[in-house]
């Protein structure tokens, strides 16, 4: 009796799918949550799945999500012919103006698609990129786009740890090899970086860390979630691990029973709450000011799209754990190297400049 | 002096439910030290145990059983009243569209980026404003058969919500608020803090006071409306008195602990099988039952797993098969 909740109700029937096939957590929809992700090495070559014909010249390119948005971004952004997703203005600001002012046009992503595909057939795209998980159920995806616009689609996988091989494979495919080449060379020093770090994390000796999210904070990725393997590659450890990848909520005294040795979110709000807060107050983490709070300008260092964007993050993470979570912002050890390295990132894969400034007060949780 | 003992010990059950639930979580206190924090803190001493033991304790797990014991009551509650009023068992506390006005003011509110305390507001008020809606349609749309323009006009409504909650979702944030709106329309209660509980316990307990008021009448109202109307009853009144108490608590219940399937229909039913359909001791049953079955089925919630299971989930799965059992059970014997 309850037919209003039939949206509610397709959300309890796939989460009874995954708690039946022995998960907790809520795993991944196609660009909605999260996917597990490996944290293999740097050099890898990410999985890359092609279906329909081959693409020749590529002039227009329609990503299916976030990821792939931002990726295309970086590597060429003239070649874009829309977002995926909404922008604040504070994000398009810091963007290549060939992307700055294009309009939002929907994404695909199976039956969350956003976008019709006869619209997407009128924009005639030479391409169609999906950056994200690649298992059986989205190559199927990928292949009835494929099939049923006659276009090249091209499947990547969005694991961090690729960001390399995947700015060159991208690259190539884009017909923008040589800045492919440029970018991963960058991303392999920014992640080259921090194995120090993950080498300290992997004998057990790095710092746990809880990864907030959502209106309250209990909201979280746990341990192997693209969401969450920026903290793993920047040498913490997940305290959420409870042997599945993906999104969950925890309750509080989950929380405290975790005792993290910091908390890491990507919304100054969300943490100024937190620190208000008497019941977050008992964690040791709140009491010491152990709370980093991520930019997320243009795009998430962190999260939130799980992208390319995030090597900045996985940067100034390692080095915020190398100074002990110390609550020294942007003045605090390493902080002048970090905004540096953060004004390097911004010239290089966005060709702009935030100006230290605005890259401190990020840093301290400003906007 | 029998109708005293199935309640006593629904009661019973309920006590013995409630103390396990406040010594059982994921953060290890023992029952001797969690004993000692109770006295200390009735005896107005100052705390004994770790910060962090006394936040578990009084900020987190105390108030989520007392909400859990709260939301029960109040589903259990609304949805025998609903049940007898609508003279139909298959009705739930939502079938005016309480559910789906809170989750499309919740959605709405966590695409917002608004805060929890905002989040839940907005889901208590648009939840009122939904069922009001529903009140003012069915009564333009005229009396020939009035619970039944009711029900419609609630079930159009809330098919109309619900499809709005289904754009919020698309319009969200695929990897960042999705999720958030997800999780809150699947219910739980482990966001749940002493504000919470203090903001949404008036409200229930005014809907359950006025249900327990007018317990003997309602009874009336499972005659046919002229029926009830010889017998001095203000049929129209009453029933618009029983809608509001019951989306009162109801929508109180859902702005702090999400949407929770599956108590408010079942619970009645179980509470009928147990005390027989007179409203004035279903009533008190459905409330202990009701109350009861969601502190279990959140300790299972929050102890199963290091991350927290829907509370839907769970009630379906434990309540679903329970409810089976008795009904072959009380229809074989």
């Amino acid at each position: 009796m309850k037919p209003h909740l039939s949206a509610v109700g397709a959300g309890r029937r796939r989460l009874l799918h995954r708690v039946a096939v022995g998960a907790a957590a809520i795993g991944p929809a196609r660009g909605v949550l999260a996917a597990p992700a490996v944290a293999a090495d740097a050099a890898a070559t990410p999985a890359l799945r092609r279906f329909g014909p081959a693409p020749g010249r590529v002039e227009r390119v329609f990503v299916a999500g976030p990821p792939a948005a931002v990726l295309v971004t970086m590597l060429a952004p003239e070649r874009l012919l829309g977002w995926p997703m909404a922008l604040p203005d504070t994000a398009r600001a810091l963007l290549p103006a060939a992307v700055r002012s294009l309009p939002v046009i929907g994404r695909l992503a199976g039956r969350g698609s956003t976008v019709k595909l006869e619209s997407l057939l009128a924009m005639s795209p030479d391409l169609i990129l999906d950056v994200g998980t690649v298992d059986p159920h989205y190559e199927s995806g990928a292949r009835r786009v494929a099939e049923a616009t006659g276009l090249p689609v091209v499947l990547v996988d969005g694991g961090l740890a690729r960001a390399p091989g995947r700015l060159r494979a991208v690259g190539h495919l884009l017909g923008a090899a040589g800045r492919g080449e440029r970018l991963a060379v960058e991303a392999e020093r920014l992640l080259d970086a921090t194995r120090a770090a993950r080498t300290m994390a992997k004998a057990a000796a790095g710092p746990r860390l809880y990864l907030a999210r959502g209106p309250d904070g209990l909201e979280t990725a746990t341990a192997g979630a693209i969401n969450a393997e920026a903290l793993e590659l920047a040498g913490g450890r997940n305290v959420a691990e409870t042997g599945r990848a993906g999104i969950a909520r925890v309750s509080l005294e989950q929380l405290l029973a975790w005792s993290p040795d910091g908390i890491v979110a990507q919304d100054a709000v969300l943490l100024e709450r937190i620190m208000a807060d008497p019941a977050w107050r008992a964690l040791e983490a709140v009491r010491q000011r152990r709370l980093l709070v991520a930019p997320a300008l243009p795009f998430g260092w962190i999260d939130g799209p799980p992208s390319e964007n995030r090597l900045i993050g996985v940067h100034w993470l390692a080095s915020r754990i190398g100074a002990g979570l110390a609550d020294g912002g942007a003045g605090g050890a390493g902080g002048d190297a970090v905004v540096a390295a953060a004004r390097r990132f911004y010239d290089m894969f966005y060709g702009v400049d935030p100006g230290a400034d605005m890259i401190n007060r990020w840093l301290r949780g400003g906007r | 002096m029998r109708s005293w003992r199935l309640p006593a010990v629904a009661l019973l059950v309920l006590v013995v439910a409630g103390v396990a639930a406040f010594a059982t979580g994921p953060y290890p206190i023992s029952p001797p030290a969690l004993l000692a924090s109770v006295l200390a803190r009735l005896r107005g001493a100052d705390p004994v145990l770790l910060p962090a033991a006394e936040a578990v304790i009084w900020q987190v797990r105390g108030p989520r059983v007392l909400a859990g014991l709260l939301v029960g009551a109040a589903l259990g509650a609304a949805g025998a009243a609903y049940q007898s009023m609508f003279r139909n068992p298959l009705v739930s506390p939502d079938i005016l569209g309480v559910s789906a006005g809170c989750g499309l003011g919740a959605s709405v509110a966590i695409l917002l980026g608004l805060p929890m305390v905002l989040v839940s507001l907005s889901a208590f008020g648009t939840g009122l404003v939904a069922v009001a809606l529903v009140v003012l349609i069915a009564r333009r749309v005229g009396d020939q058969d009035p619970v039944l323009v009711l029900v419609l006009a609630g079930v159009a409504v809330g098919a109309l919500l619900g499809a709005g909650i289904s754009l919020v979702k698309l319009l969200a944030d695929p990897s960042v608020q999705l999720p958030s709106i997800t999780f809150w329309l699947l219910g739980g209660l482990h966001g749940v803090r002493p504000d919470d509980l203090a903001a949404a316990a008036p409200a229930v307990l005014l809907g359950i006071t006025a249900l327990l008021l007018v317990r003997w009448r309602i009874d009336l109202l499972t005659l046919p409306d002229d029926e009830a109307a010889s017998l001095g009853v203000a049929v129209g009144r009453l029933r618009t008195g029983v809608v509001v108490a019951a989306t009162l608590m109801t929508a109180a219940a859902v702005a702090i602990s999400g949407v929770i399937g599956w108590v408010g229909l079942v619970v009645p039913h179980v509470a009928r099988l147990l005390v027989g359909p007179t409203f004035s001791r279903l009533l008190p049953m459905a409330i202990l039952l009701g109350a009861t079955f969601v502190v279990i089925a959140d300790t299972c919630a929050r102890s199963i797993a290091p991350i927290e299971l829907p509370l839907s989930v769970l009630t379906a799965v434990v309540g679903a098969p329970f409810f089976l059992w008795l009904l072959g059970r009380s229809r074989g014997g």
